[in-house]
Formats: structure tokens, sequence, C-alpha cells
């Protein structure tokens, strides 16, 4: 370090100037000046390992702050408080009639309450033991003992379409995106849909009505 | 490729301003007196074209942005009100979503044009990937834009393309929460897209910068894929390549007003015009015809992440290319075998186009049922789509590589003035066609 900092600088690491400009530089001109400026600017002590660890420390807190600083422009897309706060809904049972199926919305999401009729129960229980990509049986899927009720978030599990009721092959939904089957159970059957359509959560207040979420 | 600079500034202020900050030179040195392949042919206007397509949609869209209203409540509105209302919107949003459509068709034009005449070869290869990001990147514009009018095609189109990101094990739902900012696709959705809609195409036009710095560092391809090696093989940008990027960008104009005037809604879809509904998809869910390709490569898929996978390997093929393809010859002039494969892929891409317009399990073929194999109804678009896809992978993967090895190339000419010169209408010397050449 300078003993005087407001002293005039003398360049301590000046090039030595090759005599003529054409000559090419070689390794040797590039010495230093004089080596006793270059003796003062590094004291005892200042050693390049010193050096190093204030880049190092320097270039983490600099990362580290960047990092902070990007945090919340990331988590500025998630879902914000209203959004999340938006969690439940409630519905009455009594305007469905047994076969028919109502479609709410949901957390901006279709949903699907179906009533089934002992047919379509039973043909989702015959199908149980068969092979499907994402095997659950019909009990899994409905409340015990609400055997025709179904709650299933609309979405078909591939791209997110809304299916059709009363489509597909198995008589359950069907996709018109991408031509995903799905039986009177919701589970996929056919088509390139991954899983069963999702049962979300819910509960049943009373016989009439349910909450979901 | 760019030699010392011949720039000479003719006033006194424009030597004042060369020496503080040279515009004109710049201008002067990749605009007049850049030199082009004596032999560009019209495949080569589409850089002009493309050029003209980015300002008309930054153009059209930023006047369109002072009368849009970004909101899942408004927005179908708001472009009725422009369409209705404002003065010109209507002229003003056609030219904006048929412009869409123009550059695509342009972009293909141009990188077919690139696939043909090798133009990714070294030493272009950093050309031809700022290329594909500049691809990438319009069609995430393109996909962003086409959502904001939040018509039925606009939402379901936005709830399949964000889900293809949760295909993803493990990542997949947090991306797709992060995207809509909700659980589904919704209002904060609409607004984030709007956003971006707005910032992307000036991306666009910073890699197009990087694109042509590229281009001006080694120099344009040309139909015989020869480098030029002479002042013979060159001819001076203007007034040649100008005069002749003006010619095609009329041309292309003419066919844009053709859309614009005459048949504004052919490319879109009419369920379109059917305000956004969550809980109802529209029977038949369709991209716009330029995507159309790679949403057929998806559905040929039956598994849900590697149809994904398939779709973006599709894209990604393009950024390998420079290494998948082997061949010593840039130009499938003198590549017979690979010219035939050439033409067999573009059959196959229109191919793909088609499957991805039609429903999966409909029958090519009317009434021919008896088509199967194991269960498999062979006669459906959804296996047409399959047999095009395993193609257009083998193209890349398979017949770039291999064919680059065992085919036989024709002579290539020596440079780019040889074949021109040696041609019998050229025959007499003093024919020259280098006028710069004389004096």
């Amino acid at each position: 370090m300078r003993g005087d900092p407001y002293a005039p600088l003398r360049p301590p690491y000046a090039i030595a100037r090759p005599r003529s400009s054409t000559a090419a530089l070689s390794k040797g001109d590039l010495q230093v000046a004089d080596p006793a400026a270059n003796a003062a600017s590094h004291p005892a002590g200042d050693d390049p390992s010193r050096r190093d660890f204030i880049h190092i420390a320097a270039i983490t807190a600099a990362a580290g702050a960047a990092g902070a600083v990007a945090w919340p422009f990331i988590a500025q897309m998630n879902p914000s408080a209203d959004t999340l706060a938006l969690a439940s809904v409630e519905y009455d049972l009594t305007k469905i009639e047994p076969g028919l199926q109502v479609t709410i919305n949901w957390r901006g999401k279709p949903l699907f309450i179906r009533n089934r009729t002992p047919e379509q129960i039973a043909s989702a229980v015959k199908d149980d033991g068969a092979s499907m990509p994402d095997p659950q049986p019909d009990a899994e899927r409905h409340k015990d003992g609400k055997a025709n009720w179904l709650v299933l978030v609309g979405s078909c599990t591939h791209l997110g379409c809304v299916p059709t009721v009363g489509g597909g092959d198995y008589g359950g939904w069907f996709c018109p995106c991408h031509g995903s089957h799905y039986d009177t159970s919701g589970r996929i059957r056919k088509g390139p849909a991954p899983k069963n359509l999702v049962v979300p959560e819910y509960a049943f207040l009373s016989d009439t009505k349910v909450k979901i979420g | 490729m760019s030699g010392h600079s011949t720039y000479q500034p003719k006033s006194g202020f424009s030597r004042w301003m060369d020496q503080r900050l040279p515009v004109g030179r710049l201008v002067w040195d990749s605009f007049v007196d850049y030199p082009t392949p004596r032999n560009l042919n019209y495949w080569w206007t589409f850089g002009a074209i493309l050029s003209l397509c980015l300002g008309v949609q930054i153009l059209t869209g930023i006047v369109l942005a002072m009368h849009y209203t970004p909101s899942a409540a408004a927005a179908f509105s708001s472009v009725e009100h422009i369409m209705r209302n404002v003065n010109y919107g209507w002229l003003i949003r056609y030219m904006h979503a048929n412009g869409a459509s123009m550059f695509f068709i342009a972009v293909y034009l141009h990188m077919l044009r690139g696939l043909y005449y090798g133009s990714y070869k070294a030493p272009r290869e950093i050309l031809w990937i700022l290329g594909c990001v500049i691809y990438g990147l319009m069609m995430a514009t393109a996909f962003m834009g086409y959502v904001l009018p939040w018509g039925q095609m606009s939402f379901h189109g936005a709830v399949v393309i964000t889900n293809l990101l949760g295909a993803f094990p493990i990542v997949g739902e947090t991306i797709t929460t992060l995207l809509w900012g909700g659980f589904a696709v919704d209002e904060p959705t609409l607004k984030r897209f709007f956003s971006l809609h707005y910032l992307l195409p000036f991306m666009i036009a910073g890699v197009v910068i990087l694109h042509i710095w590229a281009l001006h560092v080694v120099g344009q391809n040309n139909p015989t894929g020869v480098d030029p090696k002479s002042k013979a093989d060159t001819l001076p940008f203007t007034p040649y390549a100008t005069v002749k990027d003006g010619f095609a960008v009329s041309v292309f104009l003419i066919l844009f007003a053709i859309f614009v005037f005459y048949m504004p809604n052919a490319l879109g879809h009419a369920d379109n015009y059917v305000p956004a509904n969550p809980l109802v998809t529209p029977s038949h869910i369709v991209p716009e015809w330029y995507f159309l390709p790679f949403y057929a490569i998806l559905r040929a898929v039956p598994d849900k992440l590697m149809g994904v996978l398939a779709m973006f390997g599709a894209i990604g093929c393009l950024f390998a290319l420079p290494w998948l393809d082997t061949s010593k010859v840039r130009s499938m002039r003198y590549r017979p075998q690979a010219k035939l494969y050439f033409v067999i892929f573009l059959v196959v891409c229109v191919i793909l186009g088609f499957c991805g317009a039609k429903l999966p399990d409909d029958q090519v073929i009317p009434g021919l049922t008896t088509f199967t194999l194991v269960d498999s109804p062979l006669n459906s678009f959804v296996w047409l789509s399959r047999l095009a896809t395993l193609y257009y992978f083998a193209y890349f993967l398979v017949i770039m590589p291999v064919l680059g090895l065992t085919e036989k190339p024709l002579a290539v000419p020596e440079t780019i003035a040889t074949p021109a010169l040696s041609h019998p209408a050229t025959v007499p010397a003093e024919a020259t066609a280098a006028p710069e050449m004389k004096g």
C-alpha cells in the first residue's frame, strides 16, 4: 500500500516499451519498470493467498447476493396468497339425478361429480382385475358406502383437457384431445394418459352435501 | 470474409461522425460493399423477408398492446373491441395474426434452404445454432401470443402445452405451477404470457443481430456450397442483393396481403372466436398450422413422457445437425442420394402436419377396416404419424451420419465462377459476367 494516497501515481507496472514499434513484444519486455515501486506495492504479509481469499470471498458474496435478488423474481411466479386461499368448495348433491354428472369449477379446474347407476358401478367393479396402466380397485375411488358418488378432477392426466362424460370404449369418459379412454371409475384404460383421473380430497358433510378441498 | 473497409466518408459531417461512432461505415461494410456470392438464388432472399416479418410483428404488436386488456375477464372482449371499434384495428390485428403465419412460412423455407444447401456445416455451426435459437424463441412467442385472445383454442392450447412440462418426473408439477401461477391456466397465466409475449420479440431481435454478425464473419453459403475464392466469385450486396431481396419481399407481401384482405381467418380456428371456458374442451383441439408436425410427433408416441421428449427431440435434432451430417460436400446439388432423402423428408414433414390436424383414430383411407396388425388399426392417422415420426428421426440420426460416409458425390466445381463462366451461354470471352471487374 502507498504511504501517501495523493502522491502522483508512478506507474509501478509500466511495461518497458520496445525501442522500435515494429519489434515484437517478447516475454522479457514485460518487466516491471521500477522494482522498488513493486516492492512498495507488495508490503510484507500481502501475499497472493490473502488476495485469493479476498477474491473468493467477494465472488461468493456477490453470487449469494445475486441468488437472493433472483429469488423473489422467481417466487413471484408461484400462486399468490389469494389464489391459494380459494381452496375448498361445497356442493349440494340432491341436484344430480342417477346417471348424470355435474361439472363445477374448483381451483380453476373442472371438477366432476357423477351419480353412477348400479350398472356403471357393476361394470367398474367387474374390471377391477383387468390389466390397466394405473391399476386401482373401484372401492378405492369412492367413499365407503357411497359407491354411486364419484368425485374427480376433470382434467385428463395426459395434457389437461376436459374429458367428455359417457364417451370412449369403456363408457366412462373420453378425452377429445389425444384419445384417452376412462372407464366408469375414472381409471385410464386406453390412450396416452398415464394416470387415473385424480380423486381430490373431499368429505361428505351430510348425505346430500359434499365439501371438496 | 470481412476484408478491410472501403468506406469513404463523403461529407464533413460523416467524416466527423466516422471518428466518433462509425455507424455509416458499419452500414456500408455490411449492406452496401459486402461481398455476396454471385450465384445466390431466390432461396437466399428469406433473410430480408424474415427481417421484414419481425418488423411487422413488432410494429403491429405495439399498436395492439395499446388497445388490448390482459385479463381473463376482459381479454376476449378487448380483442373484439380492437376488431369492431378501434380505427383500422381489424387491419392491424389481421396483419399481426396472419403475420405470424407468414413469419413461419418464411422461416421454414429459410431453414429448408439451409438443410438443402448444407448451410449448417463448418464454419457456419454457430450461425445455424443461433438460427435454431431464433426459431425456438419464435415458437414460444407465437404460442403465448395465441393465448392472449383468451378464446377456447387459446385457453385449451395453453392447457395442453403447459401440461407438456408436467410430464417430467419429480419437477414437472412444480414447473407447471410456477408457469401457471396457480393450479390451472388462469388469470395469472394470461398476464405473464402477455408480458413475455411483449418481451420475446426483442430477444429475437437481439439474437437476429448475433445471427447476422455470425453470417458476416463466415460469409454466406451459396448454391454450390463452394466458398468464394476470388473477387470473380462475389458481387457487392448493393445493388445486387438489395434489389433481389426487394423483389422477393414484394412478391411475399402480395401473398401476405391476399391472406390479410381476402382470407384473414383461413389459418385460424373458428373455436377461438368462442370465449374461453375452462369446463369444456373443444371437441377437436389443434394447434396453429406451424406446430402441427410436432403435435403429430407428440401424439404418435403412446407414452406421455416419451411423447414430450420426442417432440422436444425433434427440435433438438436441428441443433445437433452440424455434427450429425458427416458429408464433406455442403450442397445437395452434388449429393444425388441425399437429395432423394431430402425430398422424402419434405413429404414426411407435410404428412406429419396433415396427421397433426386429424383425429388420431380416424381412418386415413375411409372405409378400409381390414388393414390391421396384432389388434392395431394401421389405417389410422396415429399409425401414419408413427411411420412419419420414425422417418423424421431416422433422417437426422441415421441417414445424415451414414450417407455422408457411404455416398459418392458428384464433382464439385473448383470455384463459384467456374460453372457459370464455362457454361455454353457465356462462351464469348468479352461477355464477362462480372461487371464490377470492368475498368
